[in-house]
């Protein structure tokens, strides 16, 4: 993993950022569950929402990720239009100090699709203010395409709704997404178990995020190690070259040389 | 909204004194300023000038910070 990060470095808007697997917080069962898992997955990059604080916390989200060396990705969760995702970003620059924002605008709580009007809206105005965007989108290449024309810097395309475990639904969306696209593409939403990390990575994605899968598993931690695997394995598969698909065989193995059957002339 | 025009934190009506900071409400909501942010009246109020920016009577104040999400 070490060799790969210095061979196959994953940049996004110039910066290095490290490991290709990003974990949300959402879901965490306590701190102390989300400091293992963090640690056992290798992330260098984990989101937090914005909310209001509560004077009865005693713990510190930021305190915790500041203390393992790991970059706040704010999220603007929860925002259904243009105007509040500005200001629950504009809120988190302010608060975390960084110009990084996971761009959410969803259309309904039951889905949590994104809304892709309010979405573009919404990157547009952030890129207009000096953010790095990164916007959590549905798997269609236009709007993607789209993402990326206001001055993205990546999107995140979901493989299904946000904490079903569903894997990724449309795979060949995805890879329309990979080809197209001139920024990196970051699988987000959806993912169940390591093998829907491993695929992602397998269709061109650059890097995935994993919140539910990890925090929500009956392990944690094991989980998020077996998820730091899947994303090292597809993207050594992806950089390996996979075979073609065939419609029959093709034989692996020679015949020349073969034993004459019996009963044949030899020569 | 709370009728008569008080003001409110995060969502609750908040007495406050005449001449009370952005700065004051923080210290008074939160154990550390590190990590948290504020709006008033949808407003962000830049950390910089929470010292010098009063709360006025109406004003609906948000503090907010990170939490679990994304």
């Amino acid at each position: 993993m070490t060799d790969a990060v210095h061979t196959d470095p994953f940049l996004v808007a110039g910066t290095d950022v490290g490991s290709r697997l990003l974990l949300g917080s959402g879901g965490m069962a306590s701190l102390e569950s989300l400091a293992g898992a963090l640690r056992a997955s290798g992330a260098t990059v984990a989101t937090v929402a914005v909310r209001r604080v509560d004077p009865t916390t005693r713990h510190s989200l930021v305190d915790l990720l500041d203390g393992l060396g790991i970059r706040i990705l704010p999220n603007t969760a929860g925002c259904f239009t243009a105007a509040d995702a500005v200001l629950t970003a504009r809120l988190a620059r302010e608060a975390f100090a960084t110009d990084w924002v996971k761009l959410e605008v969803i259309g309904d709580d039951r889905t949590l699709l994104p809304d892709p009007i309010e979405l573009v809206e919404a990157a547009e105005q952030l890129v207009d203010d000096g953010f790095v965007v990164l916007p959590y989108c549905g798997d269609d290449p236009v709007v993607a395409r789209r993402l990326e024309q206001v001055g993205c810097a990546a999107v995140m395309p979901l493989g299904s709704p946000i904490g079903s475990g569903l894997g990724i639904r449309n795979p060949h969306n995805i890879e329309l997404i990979v080809a197209e696209a001139g920024v990196p593409v970051i699988l987000d939403a959806g993912i169940g178990t390591a093998s829907d990390a491993c695929l992602a990575m397998e269709l061109g994605c650059s890097a995935v995020l994993v919140a539910s899968a990890v925090t929500r598993a009956e392990d944690p931690t094991q989980m998020a190690g077996a998820m730091r695997d899947a994303v090292a394995a597809g993207r050594a598969a992806r950089r390996a070259g996979r075979i073609s698909r065939r419609y029959v065989a093709e034989a692996s193995t020679s015949s020349e040389g073969m034993v004459a059957p019996k009963g044949s002339v030899a020569g | 909204m709370v009728s008569g025009g008080g003001t409110t934190v995060n969502g609750t009506p908040h007495q406050v004194t005449p001449g009370t900071t952005v700065a004051d409400l923080v210290a008074g909501w939160c154990p550390s300023p590190r990590g948290v942010a504020v709006a008033v009246n949808g407003e962000v109020v830049p950390r910089s000038t929470w010292d010098t920016t009063p709360v006025a009577m109406g004003d609906a104040v948000e503090i907010v910070t990170a939490a679990a999400g994304g």
